[in-house]
C-alpha cells in the first residue's frame, strides 16, 4: 500500500525540518560507520592471524629425530637416532586411529640442469600422501604417486619457479631435468601458497631416493596429520602419546629433548585459536557496545522529535487526523530517515576500509572488510530501536488531547 | 443543531474532585452566533472541549445535529472533528513548516480527497478570506491578523456545521480583532453556526447571544443585539 500523501507529508516535513532530520540521521550514520569500521578492523586483524597459517595443513605433525642427550638403558648420551621405513610403518599401521595422512621426508640438495640453464636446489623425497600434507597445487601433470613408489621410478615434480628458472619458455612435462648427473623425468608442475622457498623445491619418490642416494633406507623425518575430528586436546594427547612410544622404541630417555621430537600445530593452534575467540568476543563487545550508543542515540533523538511536534500533532488531531495516522507519520519519516542514514553510514564505512585497508598491512590488519549482512542487520536493529523509541513517544502524543497539547505556555 | 442536558464534568486532582461542569443545559439552532464568557475557571474551556470532542463529559447528553456524542472512539471523534467541527483558536495554531496554502487544505487530506481538489478547495476558501495572493507564504511571513484568516479559511475547508473559536481575538490588536470579527459576522450571516469563548465584552457584543458562566454554572443565557463590527474599524 503505497499512499502518495502521506509520502509527501514526510517528505516535507523531513525537508523543512532540516536541522531535525540531519541531527537524527547524523546519529544513525555515525553509529553504522563506526560499527562497521570497527568491525572490518577486527577481521581485518583475524584475516592476519588465519592467513599466517595456511601454508601448511593445520593439523600436521612434524616427526625429527637427533643425538640423545641424556644416557638411558645402558645407551651412551650422544647416540644419533636414525628413522627407517620400518619407524614410518609402525607409526603408519599402530596409530592407525588418529593418522590421517602420512609421508616419510628426505632431504638432499642437487644441482639442476636443463639444458644451459643450471641452478641449486632442495630436493624432498616422499611419499604419495605428502602433496595434503603441505597443500601442493599440482597445475600441470600430476605428483608423485603409489606406482612410482613401487617401481623407484626416476621421476620429479617441480616447483613452479624451477620451471621459470630452468625451462624458461619450454614446457617441462616429459623432458628430462639433470639431477647431480642423473636425468629425472619431469611428471608434474606445482605451486604452494607458501611462498617462493616452497616454490623453488623439487619432489621425487622416497624409494628412488633411497635406491639413488645411499642405497639405505634412511629417512629424515616423519610427518602426518592426524584425524580433523580429534579436538585440539586430544589431538596434544596424541602427539605426546606418539613422543612416549617413539622415545621408548629408540631407548631414549623420557626427558631428553634433542633424540625424539615431535612437533604438534595442535599446541600452536590451540593458542590461536583461544587468541582468535577472544579477539571475537571482543569484537562483539564492540560492535555491540557501537551499536547501543547508537540506539540511545536515536532514541533520545525521537523522544525529542516527539516532544517538539507535539503542537503540530495537536493541530493535526484537531483538524480530524486519527492516532494512527499520527502515529505512522511520525515513525514512516524516522524510518526513512534511519534507512537512509544507515545505508550512508554502511557505504561510507565500507568506503573507508577499501580506502585505507590496504596501507594497514604494517598494523597486522589484512583485507579489512564486512560482511554486508551483518552491517545490514545493525540498520536493522538501529531501525527497529529507532522506531519503539520513536513509537512510545508517538504513541503517547497521538493520546494526548489536543487542547492539552495546543495549550499556550 | 446543538444541545446539552445537564452536563456534568469534573477532574480528580490527587484525592479530591474538581467538580467542572455542574449540570449545564444549552441549546444552540443553526446560524446562531453564540459567546461564551466567564472568568478563568468557570467552565468556559471545559465545556468548548466537551462541544469540540477533545474531552468526554462523565455525565449528560451531548447531541450535534441528531448525533448523539457518546463513548467515541479516539478514531469516530476524528472523523467526526473532521466532518462536524471547525477550529479556530487564540495562538491561530498553523503548521510553522507549511505555507498558507497547505495549512488550509490540511483537513481536506485527513478527509482522504485528492491533491487537486484539495489544493482548489483550499484556494477557494482563501480567496475568501482575501489571501490568495499569499497562499505560498509560510506563517511566519504573515501578520497575526493573515495568521487568524488562514486559520478561519483551514475552519471553513472542511465545511463544517460548528465553528469553535477558543479566544480568537486574545492575541490581536484591536482593529485585527473587529476586522476578524467582521469576518465571522459576515460567516454567520451567510448561515455558519459559530460559538465563541472570550472574556472580552466588547468581542461578546458582536455575537446574538451570551452565555456567561460561572463557577460551572450557566449564570445568564440572553439574546443580544449584536453590535456590527464595521461599525468600529
Amino acid at each position: 500500500m503505497f499512499d502518495i500523501d502521506l509520502w509527501r507529508e514526510i517528505f516535507q516535513s523531513i525537508s523543512k525540518n532540516r536541522t531535525r532530520s540531519l541531527l537524527s540521521g547524523f546519529t544513525v550514520t555515525f553509529a553504522i560507520l563506526l560499527f562497521t569500521i570497527l568491525f572490518g578492523l577486527a577481521n581485518g586483524l583475524n584475516n592476519t592471524f588465519s592467513e599466517a597459517f595456511v601454508d601448511d595443513a593445520a593439523n600436521a605433525m612434524f616427526i625429527r629425530s637427533g643425538t640423545t642427550t641424556k644416557a638411558h638403558k645402558g645407551m651412551q648420551a650422544g647416540r644419533r637416532v636414525q628413522f627407517r621405513n620400518e619407524d614410518y610403518n609402525y607409526i603408519k599401521t599402530d596409530f592407525d586411529d588418529n593418522v590421517e595422512f602420512i609421508t616419510s621426508r628426505i632431504y638432499k640438495n642437487v644441482n639442476a640442469s636443463f639444458r644451459n640453464e643450471k641452478n641449486n636446489y632442495s630436493l624432498r623425497a616422499v611419499h604419495p600422501d605428502h602433496q595434503y600434507l603441505e597443500k601442493t597445487k599440482v597445475f600441470q601433470g600430476r605428483y608423485i604417486n603409489q606406482r612410482d613408489m613401487d617401481l623407484k621410478t626416476k621421476v620429479v615434480v617441480i616447483g613452479k619457479l624451477v620451471k621459470d628458472d630452468l625451462f624458461l619458455k619450454v614446457d617441462p612435462l616429459g623432458k628430462y631435468i639433470n639431477l647431480s648427473g642423473i636425468p629425472y623425468l619431469v611428471v608434474g608442475v606445482f605451486a604452494d601458497d607458501g611462498g617462493d622457498d616452497e616454490e623453488r623445491l623439487l619432489y621425487m619418490p622416497l624409494s628412488t631416493a633411497q635406491q639413488v642416494y645411499g642405497n639405505n633406507d634412511y629417512i629424515d623425518q616423519i610427518n602426518l596429520t592426524y584425524k580433523p575430528d580429534l579436538d585440539y586436546n586430544q589431538a596434544i594427547d596424541f602427539g605426546l602419546d606418539l613422543e612416549k612410544q617413539l622415545k621408548e622404541r629408540f631407548l631414549v630417555a623420557p626427558n631428553d629433548q634433542r633424540a625424539v621430537r615431535v612437533f604438534n600445530m595442535a599446541m600452536q593452534n590451540k593458542g590461536i585459536n583461544q587468541m582468535t575467540s577472544v579477539l571475537g568476543i571482543l569484537i562483539l563487545i564492540i560492535g555491540m557496545g557501537t551499536l547501543i550508543a547508537g540506539i540511545v542515540g536515536i532514541s533520545n533523538i525521537m523522544i525529542f522529535i516527539v516532544k517538539e511536534r507535539t503542537k503540530e500533532i495537536g493541530i493535526r488531531k484537531a483538524l480530524g487526523a486519527s492516532p494512527k495516522s499520527i502515529v505512522s507519520i511520525i515513525l514512516v519519516e524516522s524510518i526513512f530517515i534511519t534507512t537512509i542514514a544507515g545505508y550512508f553510514g554502511l557505504l561510507l564505512g565500507v568506503g573507508i576500509l577499501e580506502l585505507v585497508g590496504p596501507n594497514l598491512k604494517t598494523y597486522f590488519i589484512t583485507n579489512p572488510s564486512v560482511s554486508i549482512s551483518l552491517v545490514l542487520s545493525a540498520t536493522l536493529i538501529l531501525i527497529g530501536a529507532g522506531s519503539l523509541a520513536g513509537y512510545l513517544p508517538a504513541k503517547k502524543a497521538s493520546k494526548i488531547k489536543p487542547i492539552v497539547a495546543l495549550r499556550d505556555d | 443543531m446543538l444541545e446539552i442536558n445537564q452536563l456534568h464534568k469534573s477532574y480528580s486532582i490527587g484525592d479530591s474532585k474538581l467538580h467542572v461542569l455542574k449540570g449545564i443545559d444549552l441549546s444552540v439552532n443553526q446560524g446562531e452566533m453564540v459567546a461564551i464568557m466567564g472568568s478563568s475557571g468557570s467552565g468556559k474551556s471545559t465545556l468548548l472541549n466537551i462541544i469540540g470532542m477533545l474531552d468526554e463529559a462523565d455525565e449528560g447528553a451531548y447531541i450535534l445535529d441528531q448525533v448523539p456524542i457518546k463513548n467515541l472512539t479516539e478514531k469516530k471523534a476524528a472523523i467526526y472533528r473532521n466532518k462536524f467541527l471547525g477550529f479556530i483558536f487564540q495562538s491561530f495554531n498553523l503548521i510553522n513548516y507549511k505555507n498558507a496554502l497547505e495549512n488550509v487544505a490540511l483537513p481536506l487530506y485527513y478527509q482522504g480527497l485528492k491533491r487537486k481538489e484539495r489544493q482548489e478547495k483550499a484556494r477557494f476558501h482563501l480567496e475568501k478570506v482575501g489571501l490568495l495572493d499569499w497562499e505560498t507564504h509560510l506563517p511566519s511571513e504573515l501578520s497575526g491578523g493573515q495568521k487568524q484568516r488562514v486559520a478561519i479559511a483551514r475552519a471553513l475547508a472542511s465545511d463544517p456545521k460548528l465553528i469553535l473559536a477558543d479566544e480568537p481575538t486574545g492575541a490581536l490588536d484591536t482593529t485585527t480583532s473587529y476586522d476578524i470579527m467582521a469576518f465571522l459576522q459576515q460567516l454567520n450571516n451567510e448561515g455558519k453556526t459559530i460559538l465563541i469563548v472570550t472574556h472580552e465584552e466588547d468581542i461578546a457584543a458582536m455575537c446574538k447571544r451570551i452565555v456567561r458562566l460561572r463557577d460551572g454554572v450557566i449564570m445568564e443565557d440572553k439574546k443580544v443585539t449584536q453590535v456590527r463590527a464595521e461599525s468600529h474599524v
